[in-house]
C-alpha cells in the first residue's frame, strides 16, 4: 500500500490520536485522586479533588467521543467506499472539538463549571457542543446519504449517534429541583452509557468481527440486531436503578432492579458473540492484537458493565453500596472494559490499514494488552476492597465518615500500584501507535494537522 | 433459526414498546414528585442554595441524595445530623474543625450563602428517598451511662450540636479532642471562658477553632463544664 486508501482516514487517525494524548491527561488526574485518597493532598491549593474529579471524568467522557468518532471517520468510508462528505468540516469538528474540551478543561481549574455529576461542562459550552455534533453527523449522515448504500452496521452506527446526540438535550435543562435535576440528568448518562453508546460498541464490534473473523456478514449483523434489541430490552427501563432514592416513586425499586438485573444479558450476548464468531472464522486476519482487543472489550465488558454492576444493582444491596467507592469499582472496569478497550480494539486494527506498515503481533502491543488489563483488574480488586470496608464501616456499623477514609488509605496504595501497572500497559500502546508514524498520504493530500506533528 | 429480519423486529419492537413504558413512568413519577419533595417547601433560598451547591461542584467530592464523589461525607441528612449551628460554624473554616486531616476547600461564603446552603440541605432532607441512607444496622447498641452527678444540668444545645463533634463526654462523641470529663476540676472558670473565647491566643498553634460563640453560649458552655 503506497497511499491511504480513504484520504478521510487522515481524519480518523487525527481523532485516534487525540484520543491518547487525552487518555494520558486523564490518568494523571486519576492518580492525583489516588494520592489524594492516600492522604497526600499537596496540590489541595491549586488541583481540590473536585477538580481532579471533574477533569478525569470529563476527559474520559471527551476521549471516548473523540474515539467513537475517529471510528465513524474510519469505518463509514469503508462501508460506502466512498470519501467523507466533506474534509474541511471534518476538520473544523476535530478542532473544535479539541477547543471545546480544552477549555472545559481549564475552566474547571477555576471554579468555572455547573457541578452535576458527569455534565460538569458549563452552559455555554454545552451549546458549543450541540453544534460540534451536528457538524459530525450532517458529515457523517451526507456520506451514508450520498452513497445511497445502507448496511446493516453503518445504519447501528448512525443510529446510535444521533440517539446519543439527541439524549444530550435532556442534560441542558435548568431545574430549580434536585429531583428533577437528578432525574432527567441520568436521561444523558444513563441513557449513553447503558443504551446508545451500546449500539454504537455492538457496531464497531461488527465491523471488527467482519474484517477480522471472515465470518459471514449477514450473519453477525442478525446478532447485531438481537444485541442490540437486548440492550434497550433490559436498558431502558434499567434506568430506574438510579431511581431509587432521589425522591422518585417506590416502584422504581422493582422496576429498576428487575430490568437492570437484566443488563448484564445484552453483555454476556456481546461476548458469547465475540468469542463465538472469532472462533468461527474462517479466513482469519493476521491483525492478531486486534483480535485480542476485540475479544477483550467483549469479555471484559460483561465482567466490568455487566457482572459487576449487577453485583450491586438490586435495590437491597444498593442501599448499602449507593454513594460509596463500590460505584467506583465497578465504574472503572465497565468503562476501561466496553468502551476503552472498545477503541484501542479499533484503533490496533485501524493502524497498519492507515499506515500501511503490516506490523502485525510483536511483544510490544501484546504486552500492552496484558498489562494493561491485568493492571485494571488489580485497580478493580483495591476499589472493591476498599468499597466493601467502607460500606460495613460506615454504613452498616456507624463509624465517622472520616475515620473510616483513614482506615481506607492502605488500600489506596495498592490502587495507585495497581493503576501504574496499568499505566505502563497503557504507555506501551502509545508507543506503538506513534512506531507506526503518520499516515501515508498521496502528494495532493489535505493539510497535516497541528496535532500530528 | 431466527433470521435476521426477525432480529431486526425483536430490536424495534423492544426499543419502541420499552421506551414507551419508560416515558408513562415518567410523567407518573413527575406528577407524584411535588407531595414527595414537599415541592411547597422549594423557597428561593431553597433555589438559590442548589446553584451555590453546582456552581462549586460540591458533588466533586461530596455525595447527596448518593450521588456524587466518594471523598467527602454524603449530606442528605446533614442537617439533621450537625444541626445548623455547626454547619456554620465548619463551612466558615473547614479546616479548622478538622485540622490535618483531609482538607475541604475553604469557600469565603457569606452568611447569607450559608443560610442558602443551609436551607437546601434541609430541604433535601425532608425528600421521601425510599429511606435512603439506611440507618446502620450493625452498630453496637448504644450504652447508657449514668450521669456522674445525680440531678446534674442537661447540656445545652450548642455543646451538643459543636463541641461534641470533637470532644467526648461520659464515654459518647468525638475524639479530635481531649475527652472533657473532669475539666472543671482542671481549670477554673476564667481559665475555660478565656480558652473559648479565643484558643489561639490562649495557647498558639492549637488545633482547637475559635468557634465565635455568643456571649450567652460562652457563659452557658462554661458554666456547664465546670460542673464536669
Amino acid at each position: 500500500m503506497t497511499s491511504l486508501k480513504y484520504k478521510s482516514w487522515l481524519v480518523a487517525w487525527t481523532f485516534f490520536a487525540t484520543c491518547m494524548l487525552l487518555l494520558v491527561l486523564q490518568i494523571t488526574y486519576g492518580f492525583i485522586m489516588g494520592f489524594a485518597h492516600m492522604g497526600m493532598d499537596g496540590l489541595h491549593e491549586w488541583i481540590p479533588f473536585n477538580v481532579a474529579r471533574a477533569t478525569h471524568t470529563n476527559l474520559l467522557v471527551v476521549w471516548l467521543l473523540a474515539g467513537f468518532m475517529g471510528s465513524a471517520y474510519y469505518i463509514i468510508p469503508d462501508e460506502t467506499e466512498q470519501e467523507i462528505w466533506s474534509m474541511p468540516l471534518a476538520w473544523i469538528q476535530w478542532g473544535s472539538l479539541v477547543l471545546v474540551g480544552v477549555t472545559a478543561v481549564i475552566g474547571f481549574h477555576f471554579n468555572w463549571w455547573e457541578g452535576r455529576k458527569f455534565l460538569e461542562i458549563p452552559r455555554p459550552l454545552d451549546y458549543l457542543v450541540v453544534v460540534n455534533v451536528l457538524a459530525f453527523l450532517l458529515n457523517i449522515g451526507m456520506t451514508l446519504w450520498k452513497a445511497k448504500r445502507y448496511t446493516t452496521t453503518a445504519m447501528t452506527l448512525l443510529v446510535g449517534l444521533v440517539a446519543a446526540a439527541l439524549l444530550y438535550l435532556p442534560g441542558m435543562i435548568t431545574f430549580e429541583s434536585q429531583v428533577y435535576d437528578s432525574y432527567f440528568r441520568w436521561w444523558v448518562v444513563h441513557l449513553w452509557v447503558e443504551g446508545v453508546w451500546e449500539l454504537v460498541m455492538g457496531a464497531i464490534l461488527s465491523y471488527l468481527l467482519i474484517k477480522l473473523s471472515g465470518v459471514d456478514r449477514e450473519v453477525i449483523e442478525k446478532w447485531l440486531y438481537v444485541i442490540v434489541g437486548l440492550t434497550f430490552l433490559s436498558g431502558i427501563l434499567g434506568t430506574g436503578h438510579h431511581y431509587y432514592w432521589i425522591g422518585a416513586p417506590e416502584y422504581w425499586l422493582m422496576v429498576g432492579g428487575f430490568f437492570s438485573a437484566l443488563e448484564p444479558l445484552a453483555f454476556l450476548g456481546m461476548a458469547l458473540y465475540t468469542v463465538t464468531m472469532a472462533r468461527r472464522g474462517e479466513r482469519r486476519h493476521d491483525n492478531r492484537v486486534a483480535l485480542y482487543w476485540a475479544v477483550g472489550t467483549g469479555i471484559m465488558s460483561f465482567v466490568g458493565a455487566g457482572f459487576l454492576g449487577f453485583a450491586h444493582t438490586l435495590p437491597q444491596v444498593n442501599i448499602w453500596t449507593h454513594g460509596t467507592l463500590v460505584t467506583a469499582m465497578h465504574g472503572h472496569l465497565a468503562f476501561w472494559g466496553a468502551y476503552g478497550m472498545l477503541i484501542f480494539a479499533m484503533i490496533a486494527y485501524a493502524l497498519p490499514e492507515m499506515t500501511g506498515r503490516k506490523l502485525f503481533g510483536g511483544w510490544l502491543p501484546e504486552w500492552s494488552f496484558w498489562i494493561s488489563n491485568i493492571g485494571m483488574i488489580s485497580m478493580t480488586g483495591a476499589f472493591a476492597v476498599a468499597g466493601i470496608g467502607q460500606v460495613y464501616l460506615e454504613r452498616r456499623m456507624g463509624l465517622d465518615f472520616l475515620e473510616t477514609q483513614e482506615a481506607l488509605e492502605v488500600h489506596f496504595l495498592a490502587l495507585v500500584m495497581a493503576a501504574t501497572l496499568f499505566t505502563i500497559g497503557v504507555l506501551m500502546f502509545i508507543w506503538n501507535f506513534i512506531q507506526y508514524g503518520m499516515p501515508k498520504v498521496a502528494e495532493e493530500a489535505a493539510p497535516v494537522p497541528v496535532a500530528a506533528k | 433459526m431466527l433470521s435476521k429480519s426477525q432480529a431486526k423486529w425483536f430490536f424495534l419492537i423492544a426499543t419502541g414498546g420499552f421506551s414507551g413504558v419508560f416515558l408513562w413512568l415518567t410523567v407518573d413519577t413527575v406528577m407524584q414528585t411535588p407531595e414527595r419533595s414537599n415541592e411547597e417547601n422549594l423557597s428561593e433560598s431553597v433555589v438559590r442554595g442548589k446553584f451555590i451547591w453546582e456552581d462549586n461542584n460540591c458533588m466533586g467530592c461530596h455525595t447527596l441524595l448518593g450521588e456524587g464523589a466518594y471523598y467527602a461525607p454524603e449530606l442528605t441528612k446533614v442537617v439533621e445530623r450537625r444541626g445548623e449551628v455547626w454547619m456554620r460554624a465548619f463551612i466558615k473554616d473547614p479546616q479548622a474543625m478538622y485540622p490535618g486531616r483531609r482538607k475541604m476547600v475553604q469557600y469565603d461564603f457569606t452568611d447569607d450563602e450559608i443560610t442558602d446552603l443551609i436551607a437546601f440541605f434541609t430541604w433535601i432532607g425532608e425528600i421521601d428517598t425510599n429511606g435512603f441512607p439506611a440507618e446502620p444496622d450493625l452498630a453496637p447498641a448504644p450504652v447508657y451511662v449514668a450521669p456522674a452527678v445525680a440531678g446534674s444540668a442537661p447540656a445545652p444545645d450548642t455543646f451538643s450540636a459543636i463541641c461534641i463533634a470533637c470532644h467526648s463526654l461520659e464515654g459518647s462523641g468525638g475524639n479530635v479532642g481531649p475527652a472533657l470529663d473532669g475539666v472543671g476540676a482542671r481549670y477554673s472558670e476564667p481559665e475555660l471562658r478565656a480558652w473559648l473565647a479565643d484558643p489561639e491566643g490562649t495557647k498558639p498553634g492549637t488545633a482547637m477553632p475559635n468557634l465565635n460563640l455568643s456571649e450567652a453560649d460562652l457563659n452557658e458552655i462554661t458554666s456547664f463544664l465546670m460542673t464536669k
